[in-house]
C-alpha cells in the first residue's frame, strides 16, 4: 500500500523523446499535495505523454519524478498507485460499474466488506447508485465518465491524473462534469493533474495551470497569472487574446512600451526582450471599450456583427486594413464606423519572433 | 443493411422524376443492388458444400445391402470402425488445445509493436506453407529413428534405444501441432491486436500486476475468441488424414475415421458407407463446436454477471 498523504510531488526536468521527436522537453514543477493542476496546450503538444510519464505507462528519457523523498520514476504503473482517468475511459467492458470500480481495491485485497462499503459510498458521491448492475456499453457518456472517475478515486490515490476527460462529452455535459470534478477535489482534496486543451476548463477549475507548446513549458502560474499575464505571445494567444496585431516598436521605458502602425499607436505593457523593431500587441476583444473617452483610441469600421446574447461580437477594420475584434453591448450594424479605445495595462507587447525554445527564459 | 424507402418518399421522388429507378422500386422491396454481390458466393457455395452434402447425405442412406440405416448400424456396432472417433479425438484434441494455450503466451508476447515483429511473425507462420507431405518427410528427418534428434540423444548416452516418435501418434501429433499452430496463432493474434491497449494500461493504473491484468481483463476478453480459435483448430486436427498415413500408425494407433472413410469408399469401394462414416465425422466435429460454443456463451454471461 502507498503511503496516501505526501506534502510535494516533485518533477525534475522530465523529458521523453519518441525517436528523434521530442514530445516532452524538461518540465521541472513542484506540486503541493492537495493541488489541483491543469496542463494546458493544444493537441499534440505533449499534455498525454507529460501524464502518461508520470503515471508510469511511459519510461523517462530525462529526469526524475519524487514524492517527498522517494524517487519513483523507476517503478512501474502498478506501483505508483496513481489514480488515472483515460481520455477513452477505458472501462472494462466485461465488468459491472460495481466491478469497474471495485478493481483497484480487490488489487490491493482490501476486505470484502470493506470494498463493498467503499464502493458504495463512492458510487454514491458520483451519483452512480442505481447503475451498479449496468455494463459500461449501457451508460450514457457522462454516467461513463463519472466510472472512470470513481474507479481512479475510490482506492484514494495520493495523485490523480485525468486526461481530457471532459473532451468526449457535448457542451451542457462538460459544464456540468466540470462542477462535479470541481466538487470531488475540494471534497476529497486528492492531488490532481488535469490534462485539457481547453483553456475556459483550465482556468475555472485548476490551482496552478502549466502551459505547454511543442512539449516545452510557457508558463507556470495561478490562473489569475496566467490569464492577466501572459508570459509570451503564444500564451496570449491560448488565453483569448484575440487582437495579435504586428507592428513597430517606438519605445520602449521600463515595462511601458509604445508601439505604432496600421495607422495606430498604442501604449501598453511590455514584456520579454524588446528590442527588436516589431512587435506584437496583444488585446483580448472584451477589453476593448467602444465610444468612450480614454487611452490607446482608434478608429475604426464594422465589418461584421456576430449576435452572442447580451453583447455583441464585432470584427472592425483598422486604419490599416487589418481586422480587430471586440465585444459590445452597443448595437453597431455592419458599415458603422466607430471610436473605441484600450485601457494600457490591458494591451500586452510581446517581441514578434517568440520560438518556443527561447520562452523558458522569460517564463 | 437495407433501408426500405418509405411509399411516401419514393413517391416524392417518383413525382419528381417522373419514374421511380429502378434501384428505388428495388430497395422499395428490399432489395439493395449490393446484394448482388453475394450472389457468386452463394451459387459457390451451393455447388461445391451443399449439394455435395445433400448428395452424400442421401447416399449413406442406400446401401447396397441392408436398410436406410444399415451403414451407421455396421459403423457402430463394428469396434474396428467405432473406435476411430475415439481414436481421433485422441488426437485432434489435445493437437487442437495445444495449438491455442501455446499460441496465447506467444501472441500475447507480440500484441504490442517492437522491432522485427513481422519478421518473427513470418518465421511462426511459415509452416503454413508447408503442407502436410513436406511436413512428415521433415519430422521423418528430424525425429525418425536415424534422424537428428535420436543421433543426438544417442551420441550424448542419454537413451540406449532410439525413441520412436514417428509412426505412431507422436507422429501425427506433431505434425498436426507444427502444420495447426500458425493458424492459431494468427488468430489468436489478431484477437489480442482486437483488445483496447488501455484496458491493460488502466488495470495497471490501478494496481494490477500482469498476471492479474491477464486474468482479470485480457483473458476474459480473448476468451470468446479462444473458443473460435480452438473450434477451428480441431477441425483442422479432426480431419487428419495424410500425416495420419505418412507419420502414423495408419493401421492401428492412427486409424482415424478419415481413414476408415477412405477405406471404405475408395478400397472396398462402398461409396454409401463411406459417405456414412464422412457423415458421422460431420456430426462428431459439430457435437464438439456446439459444446464449445455452449461454454462460450456461458462464459459471455458469466464474465458479464460480475463477480467479487
Ligand atoms: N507512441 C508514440 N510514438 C511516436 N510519437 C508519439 C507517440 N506518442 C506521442 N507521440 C508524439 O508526441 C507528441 C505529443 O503527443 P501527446 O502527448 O499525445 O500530445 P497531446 O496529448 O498534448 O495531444 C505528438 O507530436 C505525437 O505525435
Ligand atoms: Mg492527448
Amino acid at each position: 500500500m502507498q503511503d496516501q498523504r505526501f506534502s510535494e510531488l516533485r518533477l525534475a526536468g522530465i523529458g521523453r523523446t519518441f525517436g528523434a521527436q521530442a514530445a516532452l522537453r524538461d518540465l521541472s514543477l513542484t506540486i503541493r499535495g492537495g493541488e489541483f493542476i491543469a496542463l494546458l496546450g493544444p493537441s499534440g503538444c505533449g499534455k498525454s505523454t507529460a501524464l502518461n510519464c508520470l503515471a508510469g505507462l511511459l519510461p523517462l528519457t530525462t529526469g526524475s519524478i519524487w514524492l517527498d523523498d522517494r524517487r519513483i520514476d523507476g517503478l512501474p504503473p502498478e506501483r505508483r498507485g496513481f489514480g488515472m482517468v483515460f481520455q477513452n475511459y477505458a472501462l472494462f467492458p466485461h465488468m459491472t460499474v460495481r466491478d469497474n470500480i471495485a478493481f483497484g481495491l480487490k488489487m490491493r485485497k482490501v476486505p470484502k466488506s470493506e470494498l463493498l462499503r467503499r464502493v458504495d459510498d463512492v458510487m454514491r458521491l458520483v451519483r452512480l447508485e442505481d447503475h451498479a448492475g449496468k455494463l459500461p456499453p449501457q451508460l450514457s457518456g457522462g454516467q461513463q465518465q463519472r466510472v472512470a472517475i470513481a474507479r481512479a478515486i475510490v482506492y484514494e490515490p495520493p495523485v490523480v491524473l485525468m486526461d481530457e476527460p471532459l473532451s468526449n462529452l457535448d457542451a451542457q455535459l462538460r459544464l456540468a462534469m466540470r462542477t462535479e470534478i470541481r466538487r470531488l477535489h475540494q471534497t476529497l482534496h486528492l492531488t490532481t493533474i488535469y490534462v485539457t486543451h481547453d483553456q475556459v476548463e483550465a482556468l475555472s477549475m485548476a490551482d496552478r495551470l502549466v502551459v505547454l507548446r511543442e512539449g516545452i513549458v510557457q508558463q507556470v502560474g495561478t490562473p489569475d497569472e496566467v490569464y492577466g499575464d501572459p508570459a509570451n505571445r503564444y500564451v496570449a494567444g491560448f488565453m483569448g487574446y484575440r487582437n495579435m496585431l504586428e507592428l513597430d516598436v517606438a519605445r520602449v521605458t521600463g515595462t511601458e512600451a509604445v508601439v505604432t502602425g496600421q495607422g495606430v499607436r498604442f501604449t501598453g505593457r511590455a514584456f520579454g526582450q524588446l528590442e527588436t523593431t516589431r512587435a506584437v500587441a496583444a488585446i483580448r476583444p472584451e477589453d476593448i471599450v467602444v465610444e468612450a473617452a480614454g487611452p490607446n483610441q482608434v478608429q475604426v469600421i464594422a465589418e461584421v456583427v456576430e449576435y452572442h446574447g447580451h453583447e455583441m461580437l464585432v470584427e472592425a477594420r483598422l486604419p490599416g486594413g487589418d481586422p480587430l475584434f471586440f465585444r459590445t453591448e452597443k448595437r453597431l450594424a455592419p458599415g458603422d464606423a466607430t471610436t473605441v479605445s484600450v485601457p494600457t495595462d490591458r494591451v500586452l507587447v510581446y517581441p514578434a519572433d517568440t520560438p518556443a525554445a527561447l520562452v523558458e527564459e522569460v517564463a | 443493411m437495407t433501408v426500405a424507402a418509405t411509399p411516401e418518399a419514393t413517391a416524392a421522388i417518383a413525382a419528381r422524376t417522373g419514374r421511380p429507378s429502378l434501384r428505388h422500386r428495388l430497395a422499395e422491396r428490399g432489395i439493395d443492388r449490393v446484394l448482388l454481390l453475394l450472389v457468386p458466393g452463394v451459387l459457390f457455395l451451393v455447388l461445391l458444400f451443399v449439394y455435395p452434402f445433400l448428395y452424400g447425405l442421401q447416399l449413406s442412406f442406400a446401401p447396397e445391402q441392408g436398410g436406410p440405416l444399415s451403414n451407421y448400424q455396421t459403423f457402430f456396432s463394428d469396434p474396428y470402425l467405432r473406435d476411430t472417433i475415439a481414436t481421433t479425438m485422441w488426437i485432434g484434441l489435445p493437437a487442437a488445445l495445444i495449438n491455442v494455450l501455446a499460441s496465447v503466451p506467444i501472441a500475447y508476447q507480440m500484441r504490442g509493436r517492437f522491432r522485427g515483429k513481422r519478421t518473427l511473425t513470418t518465421l511462426l507462420v511459415v509452416p503454413i506453407t508447408l503442407g502436410t507431405v513436406l511436413t512428415a518427410e521433415g519430422l521423418i528427418q528430424y525425429v525418425g529413428p536415424s534422424g537428428w534428434v535420436n543421433k543426438f540423444l544417442r551420441d550424448f548416452g542419454l537413451v540406449d534405444q532410439p525413441l520412436i516418435l514417428i509412426h505412431n501418434y507422436w507422429g501425427v501429433f506433431f505434425s498436426l501441432v507444427i502444420t495447426g499452430f500458425p493458424f492459431a496463432f494468427l488468430l489468436v493474434l489478431s484477437y489480442l491486436s482486437g483488445i483496447d491497449p488501455t484496458l491493460e494500461q488502466a488495470a495497471a493504473s490501478m494496481g494490477a500486476g500482469w498476471r492479474q491484468r491477464f486474468r482479470y481483463v485480457t483473458l476474459p476478453l480473448l476468451a470468446p475468441g479462444l473458443a473460435i480459435t480452438f473450434c477451428l483448430s480441431f477441425v483442422l486436427a479432426f480431419s487428419v488424414f495424410p500425416s495420419a498415413n505418412l507419420v502414423g500408425d495408419p493401421s492401428g494407433s492412427t486409424r482415424v475415421i478419415a481413414i476408415a472413410a477412405f477405406h471404405a469408399a475408395f478400397e472396398q469401394y462402398d461409396y454409401s458407407m463411406g459417405s456414412a462414416i464422412a457423415m458421422i465425422m460431420g456430426a462428431v466435429m459439430l457435437a464438439v463446436i456446439a459444446l464449445v460454443l455452449g461454454w462460450r456463451s456461458t462464459l459471455y454471461r458469466g464474465a458479464t454477471g460480475g463477480k467479487g
